[in-house]
């Protein structure tokens, strides 16, 4: 652990980046750089969406803090600790599908337990406390492949909490849904967030979704990836996404991610070969 | 009478009482499913053209029942021919062929022995491959000390350790073993190495998220994640073994299928040949479904893929 910390920043905040950047395979040919410059600070319990174009490194961001890669500059904690490996504390929530397709949906959820060694009953239980607060008790017994898409992310879900994390690391866990699924897990989401306390980094392209769920939007500028704006969402919850400052918000992060989106093309056309 | 019949469409041959139209069409019926009775029609169908043809080929005298028998006289002289399968009596002077076991014990001992070694080989080669693999890719430098010579061999045909298998282990079950688990063992470490590499990374993240130990990640993660894919590569590999249990039977192991194909190369036996062919057939076949069954229990979760391509 880090014996120097950082001047500017509460130890208590869940997650506290520093001049954090990537490079991809560094010092080689095909080094690329996703990520420069993240200086960011999520309160416990906040509610935080990171927004950009495809391919701005969020999610790479996501990855640093979950400890599963390491940063190439700056420095990463949460909660007074040095980010250097990845733990229980901050669970990572992925895009497809990363349930145990041999291990029942019981097994799944109690994997994090069972790595601990507890016992069969202990597991059980948590379990199936943990499905309870996604309401899916019935299907404890069953198998992944028996579920439908929006049930596994439930399932998903329920295996980060009952971990209790900290910190909820979602790489676009709604994108593979489709858009009905997505609004009914979106609410499921802030029910539980709301029960667990937990911080939660949420990585989306999705505007609507930002808006939805964010206490703070981070938009991103396309590769490589910096914070362009942090921008507060302040609208009570429940929200009323159809209302008019929603709207208004909408439209100013699309005006924010347009200019990037733009630029992104730009670079993809000087990098193709001319025609 | 005020019964109304629906107009009679059929032609007259089913009018004129003959059900065959009907049991003909039912026939067609079982034979479109995808079920099991289906698909043990289409099997007979098979193989009946195949014997069909050759015994087309007798009958207008192009086969010389001599040297390419049909089936209709290799299995008719199923228990003559049994007889050569009792190797318990033939190597001693004195004895005459119908001492020891009947032939069709004889059958069944041959047919078990060989069966044991292809399975105890198989076996064995699977253990120990997956176990070289997983540690190849475990540890650094065991990936480095053992996967170069690994490659190095995978190419050697089984055929070139045939001596070394009699050089160690002489004769008996040891030998036979031996070149099954050869046969298969270099190319199933190479499979379970490519099956890790193509293991998905969130899987291993999510054991890592959660503090799974290197040692955890590989034995609940890994371990389990390639073994549907190991008993695919298994199934491949199974004829291969099969087909190495032979040569080393012919070398002389006392008995077995291969003892049994080389006694009837050397006695001019052709009957022999192909009733030990249609044996060795019949237990391949077997064989692969019995493991077929075992990769369907386990592969459960998989899309149905052929299902797929039928329909192009």
């Amino acid at each position: 652990m880090s014996s120097e910390a950082p001047m500017s920043y509460s130890s208590k905040d869940a997650v506290v980046c520093r001049g954090v950047g990537k490079t991809w395979a560094a010092g080689t040919k095909r080094a690329h750089e996703a990520l420069r410059d993240i200086d960011l600070d999520v309160k416990p319990g906040e509610f935080v969406v990171l927004l950009g174009p495809s391919g701005c490194g969020k999610s790479t961001l996501l990855y640093l803090i979950a400890g599963l890669e390491d940063a190439t500059e700056g420095q990463i904690w949460s909660f007074r600790d040095r980010v250097e490996t990845p733990s229980p504390d901050r669970s990572l929530i992925f895009q497809e599908t990363s349930l145990f397709p041999w291990l029942t949906v019981w097994e799944n959820v109690s994997f994090g337990l069972s790595i601990r060694g507890a016992s069969k009953q202990e597991r059980r239980t948590v379990a199936a406390e943990a499905l309870q607060r996604v309401g899916l008790t019935a299907a404890m017994d069953k198998r992944p492949d028996e579920l439908s898409g929006g049930m596994r992310q439930r399932v998903a879900v329920a295996r980060a909490l009952a971990m209790r994390p900290k910190v909820l690391l979602m790489d676009e866990p709604f994108a593979a849904l489709d858009v009905q699924t997505r609004a009914r897990m979106q609410d499921f989401l802030l029910d539980v967030w709301r029960d667990s306390g937990a911080s939660v980094l949420f990585v989306t392209h999705h505007i609507d979704e930002a808006v939805a769920l964010a206490d703070r939007v981070v938009v991103f500028t396309s590769r490589p990836g910096r914070i362009k704006t942090i921008m507060p969402i302040d609208l009570p919850r429940p929200r009323n996404l159809f209302s008019r400052e929603a709207e208004t918000l909408r439209i100013q992060l699309t005006e924010l991610l347009r200019d990037e989106v733009d630029r992104a093309f730009a670079e993809q056309e000087a990098l193709a070969p001319a025609a | 009478m005020a019964v109304v019949t629906p107009p009679d469409y059929s032609d007259g041959a089913s009018a004129a009482g003959g059900s065959r139209p009907a049991a003909v069409a039912r026939l067609f019926a079982s034979m479109a499913g995808e079920g099991v009775l289906a698909r043990i029609w289409w099997t007979c169908l098979s193989i009946g053209l195949f014997v069909g043809i050759w015994e087309f080929c007798w009958l207008v005298g192009w086969a010389d029942p001599k040297l390419l028998p049909p089936p209709h006289i290799f299995l008719g002289s199923i228990v003559e021919q049994g007889k050569y399968f009792n190797t318990a009596t033939r190597w001693q002077v004195g004895n005459s062929m119908n001492d020891g076991p009947s032939a069709f014990e004889s059958v069944m001992i041959t047919i078990g022995a060989t069966t044991m070694r292809v399975f105890v080989g198989l076996l064995i080669a699977s253990v120990l491959a997956i176990s070289i693999g997983v540690l190849v890719r475990y540890s650094h430098l065991f990936d480095k000390l053992v996967l170069p010579t690994v490659t190095l061999l995978s190419p050697v045909s089984p055929i070139a350790w045939l001596p070394v298998a009699i050089f160690i282990f002489g004769i008996g079950n040891g030998p036979a073993i031996f070149m099954v688990v050869i046969a298969l063992f270099f190319h199933l470490v190479l499979a379970t190495i490519n099956q890790i590499d193509g293991v998905s990374p969130n899987l291993i993240n999510v054991a890592r998220t959660m503090g799974a130990s290197k040692r955890q990640i590989y034995w609940r993660v890994i371990v389990p994640a390639i073994l549907p894919g190991m008993l695919a590569v298994l199934r491949m590999n199974l004829f291969g073994a099969w087909m190495v249990v032979l040569i080393a039977e012919s070398t002389g192991v006392g008995y077995g299928m291969g003892q049994v194909i080389m006694l009837a190369r050397n006695t001019f036996n052709p009957s022999l040949v192909f009733f030990s062919i249609a044996v060795i057939g019949v237990l391949g076949f077997g064989f692969d479904w019995l493991l077929r069954q075992a990769q369907r229990r386990i592969l459960y979760w998989l899309p149905d893929t052929v299902g797929k391509l039928r329909v192009l």
